[in-house]
């Protein structure tokens, strides 16, 4: 069954119409199938038009739709010879961060993923991709692991943001985002990440500070929900849709100011729609993005990744 | 660069005690209720004669108390573009800014100065929280960057004392962008050998524990401040559980590792004059 969001409903009638009608009639029927081409080229074209011009809370609804593809579809699709490296050697392993060794496109990578998971168990595992300090400690240990052996780096980022819980601010929940924003920085290998689905703030940035930063074309990067933003300063929640707009944080208003690389176009519908496109679309933008990365020495690398940050926040929108 | 030329011919604003001069003799205090005289609350650095509640201060006020006799010299700071998203709530961000602007007597949630602690040459910024909750945008980065380059030119060790709700909101993922920004200021100052000391003071959250905060060579705290990552509401809501006794108190961080020390007002500038002391042997030994 395929969940439609609200925004989508025109799209869900037509191919509930479809569906009705293929039940009803046998195949062998021709002006049935002259009438479902009719109506599937009719959703096709809703759905062009609605994807073609989503808001921002709209995209915020598809960049955590339950059916998107999380980090673990992305690195099972294309990363070889995956091999997870668990642990922060200190305390726990997290489930919510995934990393490990493997090959992309033949050439060893370290990759990092936060992972919300896909069905109830998974996510219940994967603590719904909300890391502790001990996925951050994981994260930092893997990129420094990476840096003494020459290995590039990849994250995939999809997070509501860091776990907010008493065990985390035990253990230094903010220390261990530190720390793993400092890593990244000082990598002197090429880090990569992609935004997939949701960008939440410094559980996101943790594995996002790198040299290369990509967004889905419908993914989020934000510093606070649109709700948690909408009940600070709106003192309603349901001002979400309001404080999604006025945060700008779609990739097309953050490539705009200049806080992230590039854009991944997504199919139509979204990356959900057709996964392996996604997928497809995915590995030629990191690709692309690596190539020229692997190309510097370690120290142009650090000072080319800090003069970017560096440079952020000089841009307005007009 | 412009607020290093701008630094060459500092506007010198040395404060010698205090400004603002309360206008009832008495006032009260937020955490046991009791009735404290306000010039002795002054005296007292603005600390609680009866329970030693450490009140939060004007971040001008803890510029003076920092260095040594009071004596420093602020710096311009860069000034990043002014609400760069043309941000609106009930209320629009430039007007926002413009209110705590005339309010506060500051052009952000940050000041910076220099001067001696303990008699070594010291960088200090100050983070207000008075300014919008001490939030983080592109000036209060700025701030801290600016900090840095001036420890580094100066091969003084960097004191950035903390006070923030978090990040700015109202410059969405330009905010969030301040986390590696300050990092790297971080970096800047470490690997030119200088030291690099956070006093974290109530209350200390969100992005700004989760990135410069938290990577100070020293971590002191005042005592009692608030310092966390997520916001102590948010966390009820999510574990549904009560919270224990102290939690996110500076003590508590104490207690779990996250700090080196819990230091009262009254003792921060021999303290950190001493640190700095013990830690920069090698300019001592060059000396």
């Amino acid at each position: 069954m395929r969940i439609f969001l609200e925004f989508e409903k025109p799209v869900a009638e037509l191919e509930a119409k479809i569906e009705e009608l293929r039940r009803m009639v046998g195949d062998d029927s021709i002006s049935v199938a002259d009438e479902v081409a009719k109506l599937s080229e009719k959703a096709d074209r809703q759905l062009r038009t609605i994807y073609g011009k989503l808001t921002a809370w709209q995209k915020t609804q598809v960049a955590r739709h339950p059916d998107r593809p999380k980090a673990s579809d992305y690195i099972s699709a294309l990363i070889t010879d995956f091999t997870p490296l668990a642990g922060d050697r200190a305390f726990a392993d997290d489930a919510a961060v995934l990393g490990g060794l493997g090959r992309f496109r033949g050439r060893s990578v370290m990759v990092l993923g936060t992972e919300k998971g896909s069905d109830t168990e998974s996510r219940v595992k994967h603590n719904f991709g909300m890391a502790k300090p001990e996925g951050y400690r994981k994260a930092r240990r893997l990129i420094e692991l990476a840096g003494r052996f020459g290995i590039p780096v990849l994250c995939f980022v999809d997070t509501s943001g860091a776990y907010p819980g008493i065990d985390a601010e035990a253990r230094g929940q903010a220390e261990a985002i530190a720390r793993s924003i400092e890593a990244c920085l000082g990598a002197p290998v090429p880090v990569v990440a992609a935004v997939i689905g949701e960008g939440g703030s410094g559980g996101a940035v943790a594995l996002a500070s790198g040299d290369a930063v990509l967004m889905l074309e419908h993914a989020v990067y934000s510093v606070i929900s649109p709700e948690g933003c909408a009940a600070i300063l709106w003192k309603d929640s349901a001002q979400a849709p309001a404080a999604a707009e006025a945060m700008r944080i779609t990739a097309e208003d953050l490539k705009r100011l200049k806080l992230i690389d590039g854009i991944i176009p997504e199919p139509v519908g979204g990356a959900h729609r057709d996964p392996q496109a996604a997928i497809a679309a995915i590995a030629a933008a990191i690709d692309a993005a690596l190539q020229p990365l692997l190309k510097l020495d370690g120290a142009t690398l650090i000072s080319r990744r800090r003069a970017k940050f560096l440079e952020m926040g000089r841009e307005a929108l007009a | 660069m412009n607020w290093l030329t701008e630094y060459v011919r500092p506007k010198i604003r040395t404060l010698f005690g205090q400004r603002d001069v309360p206008d009832n003799l008495w006032g009260q205090c937020s955490a046991c209720q009791q009735m404290v005289f306000n010039a002795e609350l002054d005296k007292n650095l603005r600390v609680c004669s009866h329970c030693g509640h450490h009140m939060r201060v004007k971040a001008t006020q803890r510029l003076s108390w920092t260095f040594d006799g009071g004596k420093h010299t602020r710096i311009d700071l860069p000034k990043p573009p002014v609400d760069p998203l043309k941000f609106r709530d009930s209320k629009r961000y430039v007007d926002r800014l413009k209110d705590y602007r005339e309010k506060t007597h500051l052009d952000d949630a940050i000041v910076v100065a220099h001067g001696t602690i303990g008699g070594h040459r010291a960088v200090v910024a100050v983070m207000s929280f008075d300014f919008m909750g001490g939030s983080m945008g592109s000036a209060v980065g700025e701030g801290i960057v600016a900090a840095a380059k001036l420890a580094v030119l100066q091969d003084a060790p960097l004191i950035v004392f903390t006070a923030s709700g978090g990040a700015r909101m109202q410059e969405g993922t330009i905010s969030l962008m301040q986390m590696p920004r300050t990092v790297i200021a971080t970096q800047m100052v470490k690997e030119k050998g200088l030291p690099f000391i956070t006093v974290l003071t109530d209350p200390t959250t969100g992005g700004v524990t989760a990135s410069f905060t938290m990577l100070g060579d020293i971590q002191i705290a005042e005592p009692g401040a608030e310092i966390g990552f997520a916001g102590a509401r948010v966390i009820e809501q999510t574990v549904r559980e009560k919270l224990p006794e102290g939690f996110q108190r500076s003590e508590y961080l104490l207690s779990h590792g996250i700090l080196d020390l819990v230091v009262k007002r009254a003792e921060m500038n021999a303290t950190l004059g001493r640190l700095i002391g013990l830690l920069r042997v090698k300019q001592l030994d060059a000396a």
